[in-house]
């Protein structure tokens, strides 16, 4: 939870903002997955979000489906993904968000998530279909365990709610960008702006989009109204086509070019 | 029972969604609320229940199939005559009136045996709203008849080509279909199933069936009956019987299907087989891995094709409040043929499934008992696959 916001704050105080790369844990395999992590980090990533396989992702779209399915058939599942981040925190500071859907974490146990995610380095957890509403026993044993639960925002929540998200969550709120489920995107919706300005004005907290932010200059365009953006289909999308070396340099180049109009100055 | 504040029916239920989808599901809950209570809605819900689907349906006095049992007697409550030929239609009648009133201009349905996907396209075309219906690649080849249904009626039928490419999966779609299009589109969900407020809305929708039957049997035995039965996918016919008799000293049974068996693990037996865990936006017994990962249904027959189920029947597991228990695809077609033979009725392949249960359990009932069978749906839509499977051309998948 501390590493999270030292990041933030690290970076605001050089005007910076926190670029969020997303990989669904175990697409292709682990070890890739590692590897992926650590090249993003070297190149600019700044929080890496580790996606939870699960066989049923209603709020993610094809691509993120297919790397799930990926996923799964190689037999990945929760506690491989909390080694996984295990063996990152070993070798980069990097903070990691975890991005999993409920039953799993049910079934693992809320209280054993927690403990295992605080064991293994892991800072936050993002639950899609938790809404706060349900998320109270998870949300006592995360904080207990010192792990972010971090909440997410949509366009349909409207500002009345979205102030009570921003003070229930920790690490940062996440604000979905479109009305919609996850899945890169040549357009953003033109109202995004605006609705982010309005966001930024009522929430104190660090403030990240993300769903749907495929290039670096959708970034550049949504670099000002927030702390932080989180690119996901796009690195899964390559993930999905190449391998080996030229897979670790080809997202390598993509983070550092989405990470470049996020640079201060 | 009512539900909690946020939908629980003791531990289950809930709103497991993703946020984009909470502020509709409070508005469609505030707008239900208000409306269910409302005259004048009653009323324009009860003429279209009463002229448009053909309401009350009748509480025949199965003799044949009574004689040939030797067990209690069996009525049958007749949902298989209402228009579009299942009960689906007194849900979709209620959410689409809800859905006019809220100002929604579209209907989204997920649908297995095609049963509510041709009530929710009959709705949105008697109502002028756009309809788009999601179903399984498999199950468009099992149904083949209900999607051409839907297409006449002026439905687009989205195929669904993931997973198991069944009920599940076409579910999984139309809430993602749902949280793109939420702001003019209303999901009209099937059962007793998905985040609250729909277990409980569609649920008293469905509580027609169980009001009905009660004036019915006591006019006809004097008497409450002995027992209830209907069979139990995500459990909306058995919740419609149920729930009116909720109070009363009757014993209500929930049949599921155990496919192949449940030793072979190719069933839908989510209660009797099952352990408790999040699926589609509520906490319930389901189908699962132990890492938490879903797993495949199986039954012949589509409807029951699903690896979860209503919360209100996890409560009523829990507290004993009914009984659940599983037949076999070869026992449901035992009792599909059974019906057919006695009683010049084909029932469809989910209802034969407490026709199967009653076959199986007829001796444990006294002569003097009362049993009511949900018989839930027509079989017209189950004749193709039925054949196949009687003729043998095709083994039962």
């Amino acid at each position: 939870m501390k590493r999270i916001a030292a990041v933030f704050r690290h970076l605001g105080e050089r005007g910076e903002k926190a670029l969020i790369p997303f990989i669904t844990a175990g697409d292709p395999d682990l070890e890739t997955s590692y590897q992926l992590a650590l090249q993003m980090a070297a190149q600019g990533a700044d929080i890496l979000e580790l996606g939870v396989p699960f066989s049923d992702p209603l709020a993610d779209g094809p691509t993120i489906q297919a790397a799930s399915n990926r996923a799964i058939r190689n037999g990945v599942h929760l506690e491989d993904v909390l080694q996984l981040a295990g063996r990152l925190r070993a070798a980069s500071p990097m903070p990691l968000v975890l991005m999993g859907y409920y039953n799993p974490v049910l079934q693992y146990g809320l209280a054993r998530t927690a403990r295992m995610a605080a064991e293994n380095g892991v800072d936050g957890v993002i639950i899609p279909d938790l809404p706060p509403e349900e998320a109270g026993a998870w949300r006592r044993e995360a904080l207990a365990a010192g792990v972010a639960p971090v909440l997410l925002a949509a366009p349909t929540s409207g500002l009345k709610r979205i102030q009570r998200l921003a003070a229930l969550t920790r690490g940062f709120l996440y604000y979905v960008s479109v009305t919609g489920i996850t899945g890169a995107r040549s357009q953003l919706p033109p109202e995004l702006q605006d609705e982010l300005q309005e966001v930024r004005r009522r929430v104190k907290c660090p403030l990240a989009v993300g769903f749907g932010i495929a290039s670096p200059e959708q970034v550049k365009m949504l670099a000002p109204y927030v702390d932080g953006v989180v690119v996901g289909s796009a690195i899964v999308q390559r993930v999905a086509k190449l391998r080996g070396q030229e897979l670790l340099k080809e997202v390598g180049d993509f983070v550092a070019a989405l990470k470049n109009p996020l640079r201060g100055g | 029972m009512q539900p909690d504040r946020h939908g629980h029916f003791g531990p289950y239920g809930g709103r497991f969604v993703p946020e984009t989808l909470m502020p509709a599901l409070f508005e469609l809950e505030t707008a239900y609320r208000r409306l269910h209570r409302q005259p004048e809605f009653r009323r324009e819900l009860a003429w279209y229940l009463q002229e448009y689907v053909g309401r009350p349906t009748p509480l025949y006095f199965a003799r044949q199939l009574t004689a040939a049992l030797g067990g209690p007697k069996i009525y049958l409550k007749r949902e298989d005559l209402a228009h579009t030929g299942a009960h689906k239609i007194n849900n979709t009648i209620g959410q689409g009136l809800l859905a006019r009133r809220m100002g929604k201009k579209r209907l989204i349905a997920e649908t297995g045996a095609g049963q509510h996907g041709v009530a929710t396209a009959t709705v949105a075309a008697l109502l002028g709203l756009e309809c788009d219906i999601f179903m399984g690649t498999e199950d468009i080849r099992r149904q083949r008849l209900n999607v051409i249904r839907m297409e006449l009626l002026g439905a687009r039928v989205i195929s669904v080509a993931s997973g198991s490419c069944t009920l599940k999966d076409a579910m999984n779609e139309a809430i993602r279909d749902w949280v793109t299009n939420v702001r003019h589109t209303h999901y009209v969900i099937g059962s007793v199933a998905g985040p609250h407020p729909y277990p409980m809305m569609v649920r008293d929708f469905q509580a027609v069936i169980g009001r009905e039957a009660k004036a019915q049997v006591k006019q006809q035995t004097g008497r409450l009956p002995t027992c209830l039965v209907a069979c139990v996918g995500g459990g909306s016919n058995a919740m419609g019987l149920f729930y009116p008799f909720l109070h009363d000293p009757v014993r209500f049974v929930g049949v599921e299907a155990a496919g192949h068996g449940l030793h072979t693990g190719h069933h839908s037996a989510t209660l009797v087989a099952g352990t408790v865990g999040v699926l589609h936006g509520s906490l319930s017994y389901l189908l699962q891995d132990p890492w938490g990962n879903i797993q495949e249904a199986h039954s012949l027959a589509p409807g029951l094709d699903y690896p979860g189920v209503g919360p209100q029947h996890s409560f009523f597991k829990d507290t004993g409040r009914a009984e659940y228990q599983a037949v076999t695809d070869d026992e449901a077609l035992a009792g599909f043929k059974l019906l057919a033979k006695t009683e010049g009725i084909l029932p469809a392949l989910e209802s034969a499934h407490a026709i199967a249960w009653l076959q199986l359990n007829s001796r444990r009932f006294n002569p003097e008992d009362v049993v009511i069978i949900n018989l839930s749906g027509r079989g017209d839509k189950d004749v193709e696959a039925v054949s196949a499977v009687l003729s043998g051309t095709q083994p039962a998948t």
